[in-house]
């Protein structure tokens, strides 16, 4: 049986670990290579890093943190933040990321999805999603969620998928840093809409929200920082606390 | 001993050569291991690994815009029997024809075809991505100490179907039962990712290095 992957993220600023409430007021916690390495030895089930601001900075840092956490941690590793191009892809997979997750480029160039799952495989291209609620709808913002776009985030998640995403990684900029649990609505609603896996993120505070993820959600995977990256949690008791909810994990 | 990971454009092939350095490094084996598409090279290999992502046929393309290495892989692998591993698309090609996009021929090595999984009328995502189960149908030498149950790392949605279940060795199942692994005398091939498997992926690639 398939199992449900518990990811860690990883915020990355100039190859430092920093984790933010609502995506301002960094904090520097750490190296991100040490880090994945504890998550990957406690079980991780892939490892995500977003190279937060890339978008204004310079990214070099984050090829060399790809390339050292790549040699050191064997299960999959994605990588998200500013990436523009064919060439930023194909830097970051050549540095030894798995997948990457595009943002902001993925609403102001279509064809980059398109484009990029032909030549690289569907395989390894996320489209990251982030939403907020607006009546009863949701819109999606770009640039780490500082830009409105009027686009419908459920419209935009089945373009998507039609482009050759293979995974959503859907993030509610409501709940994003408050530790109030993920924004089921949103993610049921796309998860319902499209037959790609959905990867939930946005809001974990407490063990049970990962459960509610799952199992109300209906995600594939479930995307936490804080909760891994303050020691709230271990990767380990996340899965003993949802393998004891029924929830299919590996252990 | 020399192993040759070949190196024909068919996608991400860093996390295969960080994970084979990294089983020779932690198990003090010298092996030279070299990324290649020189067929000189890959004749004189004791050992050959044929990654592959994206497509069937945009793998079975770039394999064939490379002059002369079919043959090379033909002769390497099935006049010579020397040991090859296929992973995912890499395995894929082992089968006569691949069905995504277009038909599309294969290596031919194991009779067979590669069909897209049934999502059940889109009851199962695709791709099948994620840690699933290994189920062994033969005792192989390459799953060597690796448990019933244990947990490699999938991404695919089409999947090998060969014709004669004696070459499946082990079975996994999302939607249906898939094949996970074939084998045939000196040819495995895998369906799941063993450089992205943690530790029972490593111990699959020391299996390998060391048959």
């Amino acid at each position: 049986m398939l199992k449900h992957r518990i990811i860690p993220c990883l915020d990355v600023k100039n190859g430092r670990v920093v984790k933010g409430i609502n995506f301002v007021d960094l904090k520097d916690v750490g190296d991100p290579v040490e880090q994945a390495k504890i998550y990957s030895k406690s079980g991780a089930d892939e490892i995500c890093f977003l190279d937060i601001t890339a978008s204004n900075e310079n990214r070099e840092t984050i090829f060399d943190v790809v390339k050292r956490t790549s040699e050191n941690c064997f299960v999959p590793l994605t990588v998200g933040g500013g990436i523009k191009s064919l060439e930023d892809i194909n830097k970051l997979l050549i540095s030894g990321a798995d997948k990457v997750s595009i943002n902001t480029a993925a609403v102001n160039n279509e064809n980059l999805i398109k484009e990029s799952s032909k030549k690289f495989g569907s395989q390894c291209i996320v489209v990251a999603i982030d939403a907020k609620q607006k009546n009863d709808k949701w819109e999606i913002f770009t640039h780490g969620g500082g830009t409105e776009t009027g686009i419908d985030a459920v419209e935009f998640a089945k373009k998507m998928e039609a482009n050759g995403a293979g995974e959503l990684l859907i993030t509610s900029m409501d709940r994003d840093g408050t530790q109030k649990g993920y924004d089921i609505k949103l993610i049921s609603e796309i998860e319902k809409n499209v037959n790609i896996p959905i990867i939930a993120s946005g809001g974990v505070g407490n063990l049970e929200h990962l459960f509610e993820g799952v199992k109300y959600g209906k995600a594939s995977a479930v995307l936490a920082a804080s909760i891994f990256h303050y020691g709230t949690h271990s990767i380990s008791e996340v899965k003993q606390y949802l393998d004891s909810k029924g929830i299919p994990v590996r252990i | 001993m020399n192993i040759a990971i070949i190196d024909y454009e068919s996608g991400n092939i860093s996390s295969v050569i960080n994970s084979f350095k990294a089983v020779c490094n932690n198990q003090n084996i010298k092996i030279r291991i070299e990324v290649t598409s020189d067929l000189k090279i890959i004749s004189n290999s004791d050992k050959i690994i044929l990654p592959g992502q994206g497509s069937f046929k945009n793998c079975t393309e770039s394999l064939l815009k490379i002059e002369g290495l079919k043959d090379t892989l033909n002769k390497f692998a099935i006049i010579n029997k020397k040991p090859l591993l296929g992973i995912c698309v890499g395995m894929q090609m082992f089968a006569d024809r691949g069905f995504e996009e277009i038909e599309t021929k294969g290596l031919g090595w194991i009779p067979g075809n590669v069909k897209k999984i049934d999502n059940k009328n889109n009851q199962f995502k695709l791709p099948h991505i994620g840690w699933n189960e290994l189920s062994f149908t033969t005792e192989s030498k390459l799953f060597k100490s690796i448990k019933e149950k244990a947990h490699v790392y999938f991404v695919h949605s089409y999947k090998f179907i060969p014709e004669d279940e004696k070459f499946i060795s082990s079975r996994t199942n999302y939607s249906e039962e898939i094949v996970a692994s074939v084998e045939k005398e000196n040819l495995f091939g895998t369906q799941f990712h063993p450089e992205k498997s943690d530790i029972v992926g490593l111990k699959i690639i020391e299996n390998f290095i060391k048959l």
